[in-house]
């Protein structure tokens, strides 16, 4: 476990550089290493998508993959996104719609409604419910969930 | 008997002079940080010299220890400790799980950590901590244990034969607790009843799969012997008491915190033995310790819940009156019973609830609660209800169908009657106020039942065989201290709020009951407002923190909006009276001449604005000088508040299902779901949408998906999230909700809980739903969950 890596890369828009051990997971070195907390741990196994982040614009999960993976690459986390403004209209009708309870799942599932909508801009009600269906809500049953995502691929395509 | 509540009469009717908030969809009050992942979980906490801990669990269901090898893990690099039973047992005290009211209950003593056995997989044995969870995980894997296989009870049927192995010698029998109730002329009834329909019902374990797993952050200081949790957990004050008399620390130096909780629903509101371990080895360290479970830890050591098997009967006569209803269930809840709940309350539950919407005279239940060595059971949402419901429900569906009659029909004749209440139901239940009546007649509409239909037959005739189901339901709520505290537990039912004004002319708000998602601050902030007379803006709610808020209960049996929410509103109100006092002595003029309106005293006759709340802040703190002698301003109130009127509040509501079944494939395909909901006044109806929407999805995993399976040696066989079937976004259906508003008279508030009942009634209505759909083959599935196999095997097309 000594054998440590140097890696770089620009997580949401800061160059980071670090030497770390080459099996640790790109959610935990977010986590831990760089204390970004939105990204959070539910199964350690790509089943549930709370580890949800971007890596080089693509959603991926942050337990499956490794931090050496992401070296040379541009990493998004719930916390940038919220930054630049890009899930605004989306955070705004999760509230207007309350899709949300314990909000465990909430980054994840924020930042593949916002892949979804970015790529299937008009997806149908159907089609939403197939894209977030990588993503586990124990809270909230989805209704409110696909609500929101419909309520914003609507307004955005009559923008 | 008496009259109905004129229902709408009553809801119309404000709380407060001018309600703004109670009652309308708000948007969460200070929930938006969730979405911008600034939430504070346990996980993303971290302490200066935080340890962390794993354990090593027993990889099989039922051993004898041996001999723990440790000298290779306590070398690895970053251990700080490894440290067995024997040790732990030296700090921390055993504990049996019973409650006094439930007369015979027996459970065995348990450990923190297993001394001599352990009991079921999953249970822990070792405790490995070292400065990175990493180390720590590393240094597992050179912990060897010798250990000896027992052999283990696995199947509940024959958990009682005498054949069986003992699990707990010294207990006499694998019987933690058994329950008979007979109740008017059963067997008379049954013998002359023109229809008697009997069914067995078989009901697989779940587990409550929290997406945030159980975690905590022990904290021990040596100095002043204090010790400070951080929790991922549902009652803080349940485990202060806990910790304080494990470990024999003074209660008030023991502080439990609990901030963002990602999920619960009823998994984490249990002590667990790594709960008591964790804590342990920050005494024994004196360092702060984290522990998070990992999701294969989660599977095999949260509790389980709903193993039964329950043989039910119901009688009923040509005129389409039930007559009487008869159960025998019989549940597995692991080796132990779980603390300091217990784990023979759901059984209990059953039994009490069986026919709960009906008004039948005749009723008799009998109830084995038996040990075997799987995962612990206790108490998961709904606890009880689903099984009571799915069992009444199916076999009122049979009745009506051998009746001839329609089910939706069948209900309506035969629930209790709106203007019957309060009454006792047939099980000894006192139900305070329901509206079943209403409540069939909202969903017949809402669902357009006689259209439904007519497109069932249209389809059928098409070879496309669809269902309706239908569950009534009642849900325990509000509970009183018959629950726990008349048994010994020391778990509060009461709750109390401090309702506090800020200089600033912020009203904060300071309770026991915290939020895990189902918006129970956001209420609280919405009550405050109106309560007090100011912009939700203008509040703050803080809770999960026993140093801090009032003594409370927590989150438990649907409590947080009827019992929590009524503290709030009583301390808020009595704050408004002292601002009001303050004025008065401010303004030199009788209080009666005053009145709060928006942040602001006015004259009460001309409307005329005296004074804002940023004046009565600033002179209440900071000039107390220039008030009359011997006058307090006292502007932070505490009251509480205890239902006490009924053991529970139930409410009552109707759930339908509607589902495609593929003959050909088994595979069941929800196409819409419809919750008729009564929880007395509703605090904010989005909220309450959602709570119904995702516990009636929960249920529909458990009726469909979720079973926590077992080999023969005891060993669970799907401990992962990608083995374990939850339901996710694509196979649910979009689900309707509308609510009827029955106020409870016991609260000024008049609120009923909401958070259980989708959970209740959502198997009943799949599972009627499916059998509706199978009866064109003369099939039926009454074996939870109903899988694909289960069905074709039903239709004939599996052997």
């Amino acid at each position: 476990m000594s054998l440590k890596k140097k890696i770089s890369m620009t997580v949401n828009g800061e160059a980071v550089s670090a030497e770390i051990d080459p099996r640790r997971h790109l959610v935990d070195f977010l986590r831990e290493d760089l204390f970004l907390k939105g990204p959070h741990l539910g199964c350690e196994q790509g089943a549930c998508g709370a580890c949800t982040v971007k890596v080089n614009g693509q959603i991926i999960r942050g337990c499956l993959f490794l931090a050496v993976q992401a070296d040379g690459s541009i990493v998004e986390t719930i916390e940038g996104a919220t930054k630049s403004g890009a899930l605004e209209d989306l955070q705004n009708a999760f509230m207007r719609h309350n899709a949300m309870q314990c909000g465990f799942c909430s980054s994840g599932m924020l930042l593949a409604a916002a892949e979804l909508i970015e790529k299937q801009p008009h997806a149908t009600r159907a089609q939403v419910r197939e894209w977030i269906s990588g993503n586990y809500c124990r809270c909230t049953g989805y209704h409110s969930i696909v609500n929101a995502i419909v309520d914003v691929l609507s307004a955005r395509a009559n923008a | 008997m008496n009259k109905p509540f004129e229902s709408t009469a009553m809801t119309s009717n404000p709380i407060t002079n001018d309600q703004r908030y109670i009652g309308v969809s708000e948007p969460r009050h200070k929930a938006r940080r969730l979405l911008e992942g600034q939430g504070t979980y346990v996980d993303d906490i971290v302490l200066p010299r935080m340890a962390h801990v794993v354990y090593w669990r027993s990889p099989v269901a039922h051993m004898k220890v041996v001999k723990i090898h440790s000298e290779v893990a306590r070398k690895m690099p970053g251990v700080l400790a490894v440290v067995d039973g024997v040790q732990m047992a030296e700090i921390c005290k055993p504990w049996v799980a019973t409650l006094g009211h439930m007369v015979g209950m027996k459970s065995a003593p348990q450990y923190a950590l297993a001394i001599d056995r352990a009991c079921w997989q999953g249970e822990p044995v070792v405790a490995v901590v070292a400065k990175t969870r990493a180390q720590a995980e590393d240094a597992l894997q050179y912990i060897d244990v010798e250990w000896e296989e027992l052999p283990p009870v696995v199947s509940m049927e024959t958990a009682l034969d005498p054949s069986t192995p003992l699990i707990h010698p010294e207990l006499g029998d694998n019987l933690c607790f058994t329950r008979s109730l007979e109740v008017g002329q059963v067997d008379e009834v049954f013998a002359n009843a023109d229809v008697v329909v009997e069914k067995t019902f078989g009901f697989g374990r779940h587990t409550g799969v929290t997406l945030e797993p159980r975690c905590q952050i022990a904290d021990y200081n040596p100095g002043n012997k204090s010790l400070t949790v951080y929790h991922s957990q549902q009652a803080p004050h349940m485990m202060q008491d806990l910790y304080c008399r494990q470990f024999d620390l003074s209660e008030s130096d023991v502080q439990v915190i609990c901030k963002d909780v990602g999920g619960s629903f009823g998994i984490k509101v249990h002590a667990y033995p790594d709960d008591f371990a964790t804590v342990g080895l920050a005494i024994l360290l004196g360092r702060p310790v984290k522990f998070v479970a990992d999701r294969l830890e989660s599977f095999t050591s949260d509790i389980h819940a709903r193993e039964h098997r329950v043989k039910g009967r119901i009688a009923a006569n040509h005129a389409g009156d039930i007559l009487a209803f008869e159960i025998d269930d019989l549940t597995g809840i692991g080796p132990y019973s779980m603390f300091p709940r217990t784990s023979a309350i759901e059984g209990n539950q059953v039994v009490n609830l069986v026919g709960g919407p009906y008004k039948h005279q005749h009723y008799r239940a009998k109830l084995n609660v038996v040990f075997q060595n799987k995962a612990p059971t206790c108490q998961y949402r709904g606890v009880g209800h689903p099984i009571a419901c799915a069992v009444t429900e199916g076999l009122v569906d049979l009745a009506a169908q051998k009746l001839q009659i329609d089910p939706l029909e069948f209900r309506k004749r035969n629930v209790i009657p709106d203007d019957a209440y309060p009454c006792t139901g047939a099980s000894g239940i006192k139900l305070e106020v329901l509206s079943h009546e209403e409540c069939l007649r909202v969903i017949e509409k809402m669902m357009d039942y006689p259209a439904l239909r007519k497109e069932q037959d249209e389809l059928r005739k098409q070879g496309i065989y669809r269902g309706i189901g239908f569950a009534t339901l009642i849900e325990l709520t509000n509970p009183s201290p018959a629950f726990y505290g008349v048994g010994g537990a020391r778990i509060a039912s009461q709750d109390g709020a401090t309702a506090r004004l800020d200089p600033s002319g912020v009203v904060t708000v300071l309770i026991g009951v915290g939020e895990q998602g189902q918006g129970t601050e956001a209420i609280y902030a919405q009550i405050a407002a109106d309560g007090v007379g100011v912009s939700i803006d203008d509040v703050r709610i803080v809770t999960g923190d026993t140093s801090v808020t009032p003594y409370g209960g927590g989150t438990w049996a649907s409590r947080g909006a009827g019992v929590g929410g009524e503290a709030v509103l009583l301390a808020c109100q009595a704050l408004q009276e002292n601002i009001l006092k303050l004025a008065g002595a401010i303004l030199n003029r009788p209080v009666d001449d005053l009145m709060v309106y928006r942040g602001t005293i006015l004259d009460r006759a001309t409307k005329a604005e005296l004074l804002p709340f940023t004046e009565i802040g600033r002179i209440g703190y900071f000039r107390t000088d220039t008030l009359p002698t011997g006058f307090s301003a006292d502007l932070m109130v505490t009251r509480h508040y205890t239902q006490k009127e009924y053991p529970f509040i139930f409410t009552n509501g109707v759930q339908a299902s509607y589902v495609d079944v593929d003959p050909e494939t088994g595979f069941v395909t929800l196409l819409k779901h419809w919750a008729v909901e009564d929880c007395g006044r509703v605090l904010n109806p989005m909220l309450v949408d959602e709570q119904v929407r995702g516990a009636i999805v929960q249920g529909i995993g458990g009726v469909l998906f979720e079973e926590c399976l077992y080999d023969e040696s005891g060993l669970l066989r799907n401990g992962s999230m990608a083995d374990y079937l939850v339901p996710m976004a694509n196979e649910m259906p979009d689900i309707e909700v509308a609510h009827v508003q029955t106020p409870t008279l016991s609260s000024k508030l008049g609120a009923k809980g909401a958070g259980e009942a989708g959970t209740a009634g959502a198997p009943a209505a799949v599972q009627n739903a499916v059998n509706d759909a199978l009866s064109a083959f003369n099939a039926s599935v009454f074996d939870q969950p109903i899988t694909p196999e289960k069905i074709l095997r039903a239709l004939g097309k599996l052997s």
